[in-house]
């Protein structure tokens, strides 16, 4: 009895430090997503908070789970013993005591709880910001930077899946939706916040270091919601302000000629994208500078000439769209890109391969 | 008098146009029963087979997501899955199979021989598979409900030519979960009445089973928390077909309105889930340890008080919508306040157990498993309420992992158990203890290799309701891990389904009192008579029935009283019809006593809800006729159909 009671006794203290070894073993996971390996201020204040209430929530459950198991073992009807229990019916201190303790223990998590919450309310002074406009697509992202001389951006950038930010900075993303509701998250730098069509939300997302760190949408938005990715790339804040000068500049090479006949004329992608303007919004992604991005079609592929050449001729075979509106006439609502060698758009041809392969290298070529 | 009733013959069944049914046995007595054991039955079954088709949707899920960029469903599909697990999961198996259980044995336990509202309560059954049938035909009727079980909007409410969500889905969703609510509403309301109204002579609301007491409390919750969502409903359905604009932020509408309205009832409908998975363990545990449940009182008490504060936390649902950090604080700190109660009902059956002499059957198992598995679902549940957290956990497979734990590891471990308890009450038969005890370890097992590793998945950025994600996550090992558990908790349904077989055809006999039970619905036989008690008990204690065969001696241990020393009042409750007094009603009847007559009336209304809800889906007014037809030719000869038939 005295051993079983020793070995009891030992028994809580190496669970918890097998759950906090579990933890420690998923932290370990790097795959630029993980909301257990912090790599900004905000995530960091979330993680240090979980990994407080997880420890207590693991001892806790732990000493339950163990408790169970010992008092079916310990109690179970045997035939060496009588099979009378005294009949206990309650016992008001104990009672009084299970429920002051844990409410005790609650109101002390509360405290860091609270303060964490304001904390992280904290918009960042306007004059140590970056400010970004996150807005939400069926199914990508767009990111806008309004114009901010002090980071050498001295007209509006737009572009899409891919948002640069200087590391070490705080970045104000204001988020804006004119569709459905999504979800802006970068689990290594913040927790998520909704992007609600009517409100204007907003987050503070900071890198400590230069790095790549990955985003999704977190809150169902329709048909391909699984493929509606982004990444934070932040660098050096000198290769934040090249990256900037860089996408102010027009394209470097002229979109004139048989590719404008192409996209503005023959498949009509101008009533969608723009191909001569970063300062552009338009329904679809901007592509003056795709050349500079590392994915595209909502984060879900590298940027490849060979991929990039299938997604013009038919993308809704490489993320599932809803185009099959696109050939009616408005009001019909075309969602997503379009194939253009099965049903295209009203009024426009199948596109051959060529003519794929001339729109994907102008948009590789223009840096 | 008499001459009167020559000169108009019987005008009600003039007005009806169809006869008072007769059968007893057979197909048409199911249809036209009244008794609520049968309606027991035929919740409990029918649930069962949704339980069975929204396993396979989840099991669909799991194959899809074993590897990265999975490619079993397309992603139209998949969401059509996760939206059609969720739904049927909670709205045609969660709730059905508590007022399955609720039906049956909520009479029993409080010593009456129906329900309060007996047709009322076939009407509810009706509306409940009408609904899910109605449900399930839009997969062959213009497109599955594919916008989550929540159904957010404005993606569900924006009108069908803009595109968001192709289909009939939301139409289909939105009409189903209204007819359902009203399903919903009835029972809960019949509930209500039989428990407040129907309780045998010395049947306190202290003296009631803790079964009895959750499911007044989930009753109530349920006739509160329906009407929101059913409000919330309509603006959907307004916004989609009748250009309404409460949705629409462009015109000045909220979406965030819908998720307030959704959430007032959703958190509730967590309390609705799990109170009676509650009050079954707390029947369970005592019976198998042999003592009282420890501080029946408090366990009582507490139950409410989840009640009470489940009204006062919905938006935890919504830390990451941007309420502001005053909100998501007081709504944070509710929800922590609400997992002090529920820690006192784990530790109250901890203490239940201790000291006692357990028999660690099947229910027993079950019983204990809930305990240790629905502890952790409250404890990640504590994790949710520490607002910041919660906004990395939020719309991640840790969610997924936590309400699983609630109510898989609460609310289907506890179903179970009661299956297996009540079983052989239902059908006088036993279930197959070996092969019970299988189920129940593939179930434990199979249950934590599907949904633990969610957790981690779900912290390490793997979020809720994608189709596919990408290579080189690190999530592949742990996603194929859950899927093979997934399949385990099929081999574990799939023996629950043999045991059942088996034991119809060769199941020991139950007796009226296999497991040595504390309360009135062991009195009787079992199966129970139509009439369930021959005399309606006297009560003179909590747990009567077990002091009428044990007493305490000084010390407090258990002392069985001799055979026969029951009081002489009560013991003739479950002796055979005829020998002993029937209370109140004399009518000749065969048994002495009169029961409410089946009736066909509840079925022809319900059946009109289903062609409304046609005619709402394809705005067709033409098949709006048929249905109101049908719906008021029922109502009126329901209202003017005598409740018990003339002899």
């Amino acid at each position: 009895m005295s051993t079983a009671k020793h070995r009891r006794r030992l028994a809580v203290p190496a669970l918890a430090v097998g759950a906090g070894l579990l933890l420690a073993a998923c932290s370990g996971n790097e795959n630029g997503q993980n909301s257990l390996t912090p790599r900004g201020p905000a995530a960091r204040d979330i993680d240090t908070l979980f990994r407080l209430v997880a420890g207590v929530a693991a001892v806790i459950g732990i000493a339950v789970l163990v408790a169970t198991v010992v008092v079916a073992v310990r109690y179970r009807q045997r035939r060496d013993r009588p099979d009378a229990p005294r009949q206990v019916h309650g016992n008001t201190p104990l009672e009084i005591g299970w429920t002051v303790v844990p409410a005790l223990i609650l109101a002390v998590l509360a405290v860091p709880t609270v303060r964490t919450i304001f904390t992280l309310a904290e918009e960042p002074p306007a004059s140590e910001r970056l400010d970004v406009v996150a807005v939400g697509k069926q199914w990508w992202w767009e990111f806008q930077y309004p114009r901010q001389p002090r980071f050498g951006i001295d007209r509006r950038i737009v572009t899409s899946t891919e948002l640069h930010i200087p590391a070490g900075v705080p970045v104000n993303v204001r988020m804006i939706s004119d569709n459905v509701i999504h979800s802006f998250w970068v689990p290594e730098l913040n927790g998520k916040k909704d992007v609600m069509p009517g409100r204007r939300n907003r987050l503070t997302i900071e890198a400590d270091r230069p790095g790549t760190y990955l985003g999704q949408c977190a809150e169902y938005c329709g048909l391909a919601h699984a493929d509606m990715r982004f990444r934070v790339i932040a660098s050096r804040p000198d290769a934040f302000r090249a990256w900037a000068a860089g996408q102010q500049r027009g394209p470097n090479r002229p979109w004139r000629g048989e590719v404008q006949q192409l996209t503005a004329q023959k498949y009509q992608c101008v009533n969608c994208h723009v191909f001569d303007d970063s300062s552009k919004v338009a329904l679809a992604p901007n592509l003056t500078h795709l050349a500079t991005r590392t994915t595209f079609a909502g984060g879900t592929y590298a940027l490849r000439r060979a991929d990039l050449v299938r997604w013009i001729l038919d993308a809704p075979s490489m993320v599932p769209m809803q185009s099959k509106d696109c050939r009616k006439p408005p009001p019909a609502t075309c969602v997503g890109m379009p194939s253009y060698v099965r049903n295209t758009p009203k009024g426009q041809p199948v596109m051959t391969r060529r003519d794929a392969e001339v729109i994907a290298d102008y948009l590789l070529a223009g840096r | 008098m008499t001459t009167v009733q020559e000169t108009l013959p019987a005008p009600r069944t003039v007005g009806l146009l169809l006869r008072r049914p007769r059968a007893t046995t057979g197909l048409w007595s199911w249809l036209t029963t009244v008794d609520h054991k049968k309606i027991g039955i035929l919740y409990g079954g029918t649930a069962l087979v949704f339980f069975v088709i929204a396993g396979v949707e989840g099991l669909l899920i799991r194959l899809q997501l074993a590897g990265p960029n999975g490619t079993v469903l397309t992603a139209a599909q998949y969401n059509t899955m996760f939206t059609m697990h969720g739904t049927t999961m909670v709205f045609l198996v969660g709730m059905p199979l508590a007022v399955a259980f609720g039906n049956y044995f909520i009479p029993l336990m409080i010593g009456a021989r129906d329900v309060a509202f007996p047709r009322l309560n076939m009407f509810g059954y009706w509306v409940f598979l009408l609904g899910g049938l109605f449900l399930y035909s839009s997969f062959f009727l213009g497109g599955a409900p594919d916008g989550g079980w929540f159904g957010y909007t404005p993606l569900t409410s924006t009108p069908l030519n803009q595109g968001f969500l192709p289909g009939r889905g939301p139409d289909f969703w939105a009409v189903g979960l209204i007819m359902l609510g009203i399903g919903s509403v009835t029972s809960a309301i019949n509930f209500i009445v039989t428990i407040l109204n129907l309780r045998a002579p010395g049947m306190t609301l202290m003296r009631m089973p803790l079964f009895v007491w959750m499911m007044l409390v989930v009753a109530f919750l349920t006739a509160f928390a329906m009407p929101p969502v059913t409000a919330a409903l309509l603006m959907i359905i307004f916004d989609r077909n009748f250009g309404t604009l409460f949705f629409n932020a462009a015109a000045g509408g909220d979406p965030l309105l819908y998720q307030h309205l959704f959430w007032l009832f959703g958190h509730p409908e967590v309390y609705i889930l799990i109170l009676p998975g509650m009050g079954i363990v707390s029947e369970i545990l005592p019976v198998f340890s042999r003592k009282p449940l420890f501080g029946y009182a408090v366990v009582v008490f507490s139950g409410i008080a989840i009640g009470f504060l489940g009204w006062g936390v919905w938006a935890h649902h919504m830390f990451a919508t941007g309420l502001g950090p005053v909100a998501v604080s007081a709504f944070g700190l509710a929800t922590m306040l609400i997992a002090v109660p529920t820690g006192v009902k784990i530790f109250n059956w901890l203490g239940t157990v201790w000291g006692g002499s357990l028999r660690l059957q099947t229910p027993m198992l079950f019983a204990l498993g809930f305990i240790a598995m629905f502890t952790l679902g409250g404890l990640s549940g504590v994790t949710h309420s520490i607002v910041p957290a919660d906004t990395q956990q939020t719309d991640t497979y840790y969610v997924v992992a936590h309400f699983h734990y609630v109510l898989f590891g609460g609310l289907v471990f506890a179903i179970f158990g009661g299956l297996y308890y009540w079983w052989p009450k239902v059908f006088g038969r036993m279930l197959d203890e070996r092969l019970g005890k299988l189920n129940f370890w593939l179930m434990l097992i199979g249950f934590n290799l599907t949904f633990f590793p969610m957790h981690i998945l779900g912290l390490q950025g793997m979020p809720r309701r994608t189709y596919r994600y990408a290579e080189g996550m690190g999530w592949d090992d742990l996603n194929l891990l859950v899927t093979l558990g997934s399949f385990v908790i099929a081999a574990s349904v799939a023996t629950f389904l043999v045991n059942v077989a088996l034991s119809t055809r060769r199941g020991a006999a139950a007796g009226p009192d296999p497991w040595d039970g504390r309360t009135l619905e062991w009195s009787t036989s079992s199966p129970p008579p139509e009439y369930n008690f021959a005399a309606i008990p006297r009560v003179g204690a909590r747990d009567d029935f077990w002091h009428r065969k044990y007493t305490e001696d000084a010390q407090g241990r258990l002392v069985p009283l001799p055979a026969g020393g029951a009081d002489a009042a009560t013991a003739t409750a479950g002796s055979p019809p005829g020998s002993g007094h029937a209370v109140g009603d004399g009518h000749g009847d065969g048994h002495g006593i009169h029961m409410p007559s089946p009736s066909y009336f509840p079925l022809v209304m319900a059946l009109g809800l289903p062609i409304l809800g046609y005619a709402a889906v394809f705005k067709n007014p033409w098949l709006a006729i048929p249905g109101l037809v049908v719906l008021l030719y029922g109502m009126y000869a329901w209202a003017i159909e005598p409740a018990t038939a003339e002899d």
